[in-house]
């Protein structure tokens, strides 16, 4: 989902940008290896295809059609660091040239699909992506990076002040969901495809050690609870704290999202700017170093093996 | 390919032509945070930056009507989000995220429509912006076409052979189009060793070296200064006289 | 006088295993316009790839006295230029200038001196016009124009040019034999095009299963191995 520019408050769309710029740059230099920049026509060129792709419709029934997002499928091909500098291209090209997605919004929307939303789609195929549950690994990476690119928005929207009431809140999640599924199925399918065209496009993992498939499971479950308790501070960053107090122990899950920065609201941050800043972006600094984590973890037990 | 409208007019001939690309994101990133933390008598200040914008696309000799319409396909986007909040009773942020939302996307598309896209890139890169992404969306842009077409021709080759659309022949069908996608994967990543095999054959040894270095000029500097104070001057006037 | 091409006993296996060449012996003298002929997959894309080193093979390449080895690739690329078969590939800058100037910059050359050297070149091959374009917008012949530019701005002595009339129309083509006939530099033409190559060349090879089975005038060559449209009765 593209955040055209007016949408979202300035605390938000300047600390993204801020936040997006680093981390843009960073993992350009991590995919070009220092400062060769020979990778640029594949990524230039698959970047391309990407955009082509999205001419061609896979029928899902109704008459409606989707198509390929990309992110996943670019992951498990290129790699995680390449993909996430081509998705970024892709959306900042979306942006200038045929206006989908503002220019000051492109901080956020770059962190949530070509960042966040690479990262989540590749965490499941590098901890399956060998096994024999390869296609579902792969079919998850798809709906996950869809999934958490779309929370991300929705919760950056919210913190805007955009307010969404509890049905159309809950109707934006079914679309999402159904979103995700697609996307999982078409990263499926053209992987396969793929596969039988010419095996090494695919990336070769290492074997999965046993008993990772719990560790994955948890890591996953912890990024989906993540972007979900992002959310949830970001529908009322001032009402959770009433909220917490009010409902006690059934509410403590949220609470334990909020409180690590409420307490800081309260206590010295005054504006209404930095407390929406802050939240935000900690709330993204938990799902960075949840997947960053948990993605080192993830590598470090299979060379372990 | 409807890029190749903006593409056109961005080689056009004009005096925003004619500035350095600089310049022109600048003045845009100003046009666009004003517009952005504008919050009291909005509604005058965007009929009067909607009217400076459209006086620029005439001065940049830009079919004014043809860019209005295309800055409004930001709108049914918006306006989604817009009826949930009048919907929710917030008519205020609703007006703002119309608003708001079409007057960024003409703003974007005045510098787009005057500005070749490598040439915007280049000045991105003389701001100081990393590079290697930059470079990646220049060659981005220029197989743009390229692929395209060849995802074009596929498509219509699957057109011409395609069974009646039934629950029966959907999942076909769907097979059909990951295999083309696939294709088109595989065709792509080809061309892009083709691409690299001819810059090595010609020296390519791990740097591109651009060939020209615009110049900022006095007239690049007027007009940043006259657009950015402009735009604040507004801004600042409305807030605080009307 | 020193041959500008020499292989010998030149072997090539790709990755999985097929031997795409199975001993080339082949030699150019300066100044001499040869044309490639052959099935396709015979090795005729493969052989010219190993005359500025994008690919390396077994045996003896030498080209301009210098042996091709990753030492001198930049003195054999500056050298011998090749003109690949989709212009859409080769010519992957944003205008026709830059691109045509590309192998200058890459060669260290001072930007505003490569713009003229550039220019110069697109002189040459009549498209000097054309030089702010975008290469999207060139028609198949202006393309390949612009690609030989970029190859004959590096001053090369050997042009390769991997079957260049595929996408042209008969004028194009005509138009082509003679730019080409109109440069000194000794030529590698690999083609399918009969007429082409019989405007063009004195002397033909004829490759099959990655070796070169024959070698002698073109007329000859088409003749023995019937290597033409109309079949013989």
């Amino acid at each position: 989902m593209h955040i055209p520019d007016g949408f979202l408050a300035a605390p938000v769309w300047g600390t993204l940008d801020a936040a997006a710029v680093p981390a843009v740059a960073v993992i350009a230099r991590r995919a070009q290896r220092g400062f060769d920049e020979s990778k640029v026509p594949l990524l230039g060129v698959m970047g391309a295809f990407v955009f082509a792709a999205q001419m061609i419709n896979f029928p899902v029934g109704v008459g409606t059609t989707g198509h390929l997002v990309g992110g996943t499928l670019l992951a498990c091909t290129l790699g995680p660091g390449p993909a996430a500098v081509a998705m970024t291209v892709i959306i900042a090209i979306q942006a200038l040239v045929f206006q989908d997605g503002g220019i000051l919004a492109l901080g956020p929307n770059i962190l949530n699909m070509a960042v966040f939303g690479v990262l989540a789609g590749y965490l499941p195929y590098a901890i399956w992506g060998a096994g024999p549950r390869r296609k579902t690994a792969i079919f998850l990476g798809g709906a996950l990076s869809v999934m958490v690119s779309a929370l991300l928005a929705l919760s950056e929207l919210l913190l805007s002040g955009v307010r969404m009431p509890g049905p159309v809140l809950g109707l934006s999640l079914l679309l999402f969901a159904v979103s995700a599924a697609l996307e999982g199925a078409i990263t499926v399918a053209v992987m396969q495809a793929l596969e039988t065209i010419q095996p090494d496009f695919v990336r070769q993992r290492q074997p999965a050690r046993a008993g990772s498939s719990l560790f994955g499971i948890v890591a996953i479950a912890a990024i989906l609870l993540a972007c979900v308790g992002v959310l949830f501070a970001a529908t009322s960053p001032d009402g959770i704290n009433r909220l917490g107090i009010q409902t006690g122990i059934a509410s403590r899950v949220q609470t334990l999202f909020t409180t690590p920065f409420s307490g800081y609201q309260t206590t010295f941050v005054q504006s209404a700017w930095v407390r929406k800043a802050s939240s935000g972006l900690a709330g993204l600094a938990i799902i960075y170093a949840a997947c960053i984590g948990l993605g080192r973890a993830a590598a470090a037990r299979n060379r372990s093996l | 390919m409807h890029h190749a409208v903006v593409e056109r007019w961005s080689r056009g001939e004009s005096p925003l032509h004619r500035r350095d690309a600089r310049a022109k994101i600048a003045s845009l990133l100003v046009i666009l945070i004003v517009l952005a933390t504008a919050h009291r008598q909005f509604l005058l200040l965007s009929a009067a930056l909607f009217v400076c914008l459209a006086i620029a696309a005439m001065v940049a000799h830009l079919p004014v009507g043809a860019m209005l319409v295309r800055a409004a396909s930001i709108l049914p986007f918006s306006g989604v989000f817009a009826i949930v909040c009048w919907l929710a009773g917030d008519n205020e942020r609703a007006l703002s995220l119309l608003l708001k939302s079409y007057l960024s996307a003409l703003a974007v598309l005045l510098v787009v429509g005057t500005t070749p896209l490598p040439s915007l890139l280049r000045g991105l890169e003389l701001l100081r912006l990393p590079r290697f992404p930059l470079m990646v969306a220049q060659f981005l842009y220029r197989y743009l076409a390229v692929i395209s077409g060849e995802a074009r021709e596929m498509r219509r080759a699957a057109a011409a052979r395609a069974p009646l659309l039934t629950a029966a022949t959907r999942r076909l069908r769907f097979r059909a189009a990951a295999g083309a996608l696939a294709v088109l994967f595989a065709r792509s990543y080809r061309r892009a060793g083709d691409i690299h095999r001819a810059m090595l054959a010609r020296s390519f040894s791990g740097s591109f070296h651009p060939l020209e270095t615009p110049r900022f000029r006095t007239a690049d500097s007027v007009f940043l200064l006259f657009v950015s104070c402009g735009a604040v001057a507004l801004r600042i006037s409305i807030e605080r006289f009307v | 006088m020193q041959p500008l091409v020499v292989t010998r006993g030149l072997r090539f296996r790709y990755e999985d295993g097929t031997l795409a060449l199975n001993g080339v012996d082949f030699t150019l003298q300066p100044g001499e316009t040869v044309a490639l002929f052959g099935p396709n997959g015979s090795g005729k894309t493969t052989f010219i790839l190993h005359l500025n080193g994008l690919l390396m093979g077994d045996g003896h390449v030498e080209v301009c006295g210098l042996p091709v080895t990753p030492h001198n690739f930049a003195t054999i690329r500056n050298k011998v230029g090749i003109v690949f078969q989709e212009s859409d590939s080769q010519l992957f800058m944003p205008s026709v200038l830059e691109d045509v100037a590309f192998g200058l910059l890459n060669r260290g050359m001072p930007a505003d001196k490569a713009a003229e050297c550039a220019r110069a070149a697109l002189d040459r091959v009549g498209i000097a016009s054309l030089a702010p374009r975008p290469p999207y917008h060139l028609s198949a012949g202006e393309k390949k124009r612009a690609a030989i530019a970029g190859i004959l701005a590096l001053d090369p002595d050997l042009l390769i040019l991997d079957e260049p009339t595929t996408f042209l129309d008969p004028p194009g083509q005509r138009a082509l034999a003679q730019l080409l006939g109109s440069l000194p530099q000794a030529k590698i033409l690999v083609t399918h095009d009969i007429p082409f190559a019989e405007a063009m060349c004195t002397r033909a090879i004829f490759f099959s299963a990655g070796a070169i089975v024959a070698e002698g005038p073109v007329a000859e060559l088409v003749e023995r191995f019937d290597w033409k449209f109309t079949p013989r009765r």
